[in-house]
């Protein structure tokens, strides 16, 4: 998993610049380059989020509210300080990474749980601050406003141009977590996901590393909030809401906690599923992505990233 | 209307943080109750609450059944679903671990919530208060009926459990697998057998909060998240495990939150609950009456 | 990646691209006809707004067809559920314009969604009229003035705050406790209470907020209880409102007058609050109360012919949301019949109607104010016996 070979990555990359034009060329497809664009922001978050429960064994049940301070921070800044966006999506992760430090230092020295609690409380207590917060944030209401992005001078306007942005920014994280993960601390992290005991014995500070990659997977998650502030040009508290962070854990669990082509996929799925195709259930798809999970937690473990190897076991038999 | 004092006020704000507090204290009742045997958290304690309300509004108001019937009834149904829970949802996960007990729990609350929602709609529901609805009067503070049955209920299910754990042969073999599973099962005691019934003992418990709780709030499909996060809560800040614990810490926490509401800022409510697990769990996470052991998976 | 995942992915890919192929359908042939697009909160937390809004929209297109359409030309409808989410909303809304076509849309059901899409619509030079309250809709903050293309039909906040204030005047109420929820409707009708209260001589001691999914009111009314006010004004949607209610009794709180905000529309609210909401006051739209309005009240005769065909339709009673989506269809009817398919005449058109008489009021909208309603477009009503009654 860890090494890129040359040919997929080239096939994979070449999709995903060829995909606008196809939607483009089917009316059907029309508007599927908007769904992508938001399935690549759930990846940016997705990806950080899946080595902290892949590697970490760590659960995190509050992380719509990383992708909201991104948003927020974005937003704010952009609207009342009229900084760059740029500026102001680097501010977002700052802000996002000392509070993943204060919410993760004390929680990750514990065993288990504690961390899976502890972000469901923050989390919940984060929406409401961006509920109650009107003077800053706009209050239920939301705000508006938001500036769009420029890159080298070229305005970001388009559904498509915000695309290549995201995805571009996706691959480039892609490949930063598979080069961190080939880093020291990364191969602390694989030691501590092979054996916890073996890892502690040989010296690694388990603790220290899991909050290493607790505090990554949070500025991900702010950077994707921040994209998705300046693409929507509008937020409201209701988008970083505790459904959304368990709907992050369906797309990890769907796609596969041990890859990073699990978050991936389980991303753009449950994006396309959410998005386009469960309009059929309307409200109710809600219990059609309980039912995903659980199907998934007992039969498929290893999620969708998963399926090739287990066929083959069965095959080879 | 006579002027209220200072005093009435606090007073008012006492019993409602003591009956909320109640209905909390009842959910940390249950979640210690799969905790100790099983040491899963089961995030979807709320949603037997839930289920309480709107299955006794199903037969009481719906069905016309008298209301003790309806009451046995509701606890019936509701144990049931505990049942089907640890059977098709915890038992069936092969390898089992922190994070995919956790996940497994979450999705269940997602399903039940799902349900509720087909099976009643979205509206909220009402209950006859259980002995009328004239309030009493202590001190200038009003005190609902309905009130005095949440605690009550409380009183007697504590009463009840400590004679079921300390008295009965299956209660001691429930406290015997919370000790230590293998030791269990090595004296013959089917533990499978006790999770199952320590979900159903827990769902009960939430049926009888949710039902004596909706004369008072209403009922919908989807309080059950937020009781769930509360009631954890409460469990934390009294040491999860421990029963006296829940109760201190259902009661304090409904306290709080009554107190926060009434004196600081009402718009935070809810996030006073929160502050306050966040609060125990870094600096004391093993909660004002529970005991320093880190905890250890247990097998099942 | 190894080659398998590879494979894998690949298979994954093509089946997506088979399923989305299978799922295209044939464009019609193009007909000459009228095409207009709706996004509602048919599902979700809003939908006791957007379902109303979708039958009632709905049940209008098939009336005019039956008909002959608009000048013989059908009239065709695309509504789009956005299930009370902004992202869903926002790729909704694109999808009407960039794909469906249409000439105009109304819409969306909540205020949040409204304001998320504006500068969609700003962009694509299309007339929205929103289905929405907040006042920002039709305010950008930062000209002062409307938005160029976007129209709202129900009533602002403070139009329900000055009928209410209005009435507190007649009966000498001025020292009052608000209590508000923490939610889009509450802090709206909040902002307009305090800022419209010293216009009014209200003196407002106390300010209390609640969340949408709290259930018990108690500890903040028992705050107010103590600063003896001579009314309280409650300010929130869904069950709450009820839940402040029978709070409010419960502490025995009666002599202290009580209004509701217009949410509290519904005869459903009164029965679940279960004999509390007696003598509580509300403003209403005519449309909820067609039967108790006047025989010469101007819009006696549209409400009444609504409620009898949602009913005899639906098979149930109307809701006062609906009656948003009935406005702002039939004023892009009536402009679609003067101008035909052009945006920038329908435009116009809309910014320069007067006397619309509609569910919710009287219209009469200019280039300052794209809501064109006044505080006469509530009537204050009190719960008498288990059912509404005008207040004069």
């Amino acid at each position: 998993m860890l090494e890129i070979r040359k040919t997929p990555m080239v096939a994979v990359a070449a999709a995903i610049v060829l995909f606008p034009l196809l939607a483009a060329a089917i009316p059907a497809m029309n508007h599927y380059t908007g769904i992508m664009v938001f399935a690549g922001i759930y990846c940016l978050i997705t990806i950080g989020l899946s080595i902290l429960m892949g590697y970490a064994g760590q659960i995190s049940l509050g992380h719509a509210a990383f992708f909201g301070i991104g948003a927020y921070t974005s937003g704010i800044l952009t609207t009342q300080i009229r900084i760059d966006p740029w500026l102001a999506l680097i501010a977002g992760i700052l802000a996002a990474a000392l509070v993943a430090v204060a919410v993760g230092a004390p929680s990750l020295k514990l065993k288990g749980h504690y961390l899976a609690m502890a972000t469901l409380a923050f989390g919940i207590i984060v929406n409401i601050v961006f509920r109650e917060q009107v003077a800053l944030t706009g209050g239920p209401d939301g705000m508006g406003g938001i500036p769009r992005m420029q890159l080298f001078g070229l305005m970001i306007d388009s559904t498509q141009k915000f695309y290549y942005l995201v995805w571009a920014l996706v691959s480039g994280a892609f490949l930063f977590t598979v080069n961190l993960l080939q880093s020291p601390a990364g191969r602390a992290l694989r030691a501590i996901h092979t054996s916890e005991p073996a890892a502690s014995a040989m010296g690694i500070d388990i603790a220290r590393t899991k909050i290493i990659v607790f505090v990554y997977s949070a500025a991900l998650a702010s950077l994707a909030g921040s994209l998705y502030a300046h693409y929507m040009n509008f937020i409201n508290p209701s988008s970083f809401d505790l459904f959304f962070s368990i709907k992050l854990i369906i797309m990890i669990t769907l796609g596969g906690m041990h890859t990073l082509w699990g978050a991936v996929l389980g991303s753009i799925l449950i994006a396309f599923l959410s998005l386009e195709w469960l309009h059929f259930f309307e409200e109710f798809e809600i219990v059609v992505y309980g039912g995903i999970l659980l199907a998934v937690t007992i039969f498929l473990p290893h999620g969708l990233a998963g399926v090739p190897a287990m066929l083959r076991n069965r095959l080879r038999r | 209307m006579d002027k209220i004092t200072f005093a009435s006020q606090l007073l008012q704000y006492t019993v409602t943080g003591i009956t909320i507090g109640s209905v909390y204290a009842m959910v940390a009742i249950g979640f210690n109750i799969i905790y100790n045997v099983t040491e899963i958290i089961n995030l979807a304690q709320g949603e037997f609450v839930m289920l309480g309300g709107l299955v006794m509004v199903f037969l009481q108001v719906s069905l016309g059944l008298p209301v003790v019937i309806a009451f046995a009834g509701t606890v019936l149904i509701v144990t049931l679903v505990g049942l089907v829970l640890d059977r098709l949802a915890i038992r069936p996960i092969r390898q089992p671990s922190v994070l995919t007990l956790i996940i497994a729990t979450i999705a269940a609350s997602i399903m039940i919530k799902g349900a509720a929602m087909l099976i009643w709609g979205k509206d909220p529901f009402d209950l006859p208060a259980f002995s009328g609805r004239t309030p009493i009067l202590v001190g200038g503070a009003t005190i609902q009926p309905q009130y005095l049955w949440v605690v009550g209920f409380l009183v007697v299910t504590v009463i009840g459990l400590t004679l079921f754990f300390n008295k009965s042969i299956v209660g001691k073999a429930m406290s015997a697998c919370s000790e230590n599973a293998d030791a269990a099962r090595l004296v013959g005691i089917n533990v499978q057998h006790m999770v199952l019934l320590s979900f159903a003992l827990s769902a009960a418990i939430g049926a009888v909060a949710g039902l004596t709780m909706t004369p008072i709030a209403l009922m919908e499909y989807d309080r059950g998240a937020m009781l769930a996060v509360k009631g954890f809560g409460a469990a934390i800040l009294g040491g999860l495990g421990s029963f006296p614990g829940a109760i201190c810490g259902g009661l304090i926490l409904g306290l709080i939150e009554s107190l926060g509401a009434g004196l600081l800022s009402s718009g935070y409510k809810d996030a006073y609950a929160l502050v306050v697990l966040l609060a125990v769990l870094f600096f004391r996470p093993s909660g004002i009456l529970g005991n320093l052991e880190v905890t250890r998976f247990k097998r099942f | 990646m190894d080659r398998k995942m590879f494979r894998a992915v690949m298979v994954c890919i093509a089946f997506f691209l088979l399923g989305t192929l299978t799922m295209c359908q044939k464009k019609a042939a193009e007909v000459a006809e009228y095409k207009v697009g709706a996004v509602f909160s048919v599902t979700g937390r809003a939908s006791f707004l957007g379902d109303p809004e979708k039958k009632t929209a709905e049940m209008i297109v098939e009336q005019i067809n039956q008909a002959g359409g608009i000048n013989g030309i059908p009239l065709k409808l695309i509504v789009y559920d956005d299930e009370g989410d902004a992202t869903k909303c926002n790729l909704q809304v694109k999808k009407l314009l960039e794909q469906d076509k249409v000439t105009a849309v109304i819409g969306p059901s909540i205020s949040g969604l409204s304001l998320a899409v504006i500068p969609v619509f700003e962009k694509a030079q299309t007339p929205l009229i929103s289905c929405a309250a907040s006042y920002k809709i039709v305010h950008d903050e930062a000209t002062g003035k409307p938005y160029k293309w976007i129209f709202k039909v129900p009533q602002s906040d403070s139009l329900a705050v000055e009928a209410i204030y209005t009435n507190m005047q007649g009966k000498g109420i001025n020292k009052i406790a608000i209590i508000s929820g923490t939610s889009g409707f509450g802090a709206s009708g909040r902002q307009e209470l305090i800022r419209l209260a010293p216009e009014y001589g209200m003196e407002i001691v106390a300010d209390e907020k609640y969340d949408p999914k709290d259930t018990d009111m108690t500890a903040q009314l028992t705050k107010i209880k103590g600063l003896e006010p001579q009314a309280i004004v409650n300010w929130s949607i869904g069950p709450t409102q009820v839940t402040v209610v029978r709070n409010w009794r419960d502490l025995g709180m009666e002599s202290i007058a009580f209004y509701q905000s217009h949410g509290f529309g519904s005869r459903k609210n009164i029965e679940l609050a279960a004999g509390a909401a007696e003598g509580v006051l509300c403003p209403l739209g005519a449309c909820n109360i067609a039967d108790l309005l006047a025989a010469d009240h101007p819009q006696k005769a549209v409400t009444m012919k609504y409620a009898e065909n949602y009913k005899a339709k639906y098979n149930e009673s109307l809701s006062s949301f609906g009656g948003h989506a009935w406005d702002a269809m039939h004023l892009l009817v009536d402009a679609l019949k003067a101008v035909g398919a052009d945006k920038a005449k329908i435009r116009d058109y809309l910014e320069t109607k007067k006397g619309f008489i509609g569910q919710h009021g009287v219209f009469n909208f200019s280039p300052d104010d794209h809501n064109g309603l006044t505080k006469e477009a509530f009537q204050m009503v009190m719960v008498k016996d288990g059912d509404w009654a005008l207040v004069n």
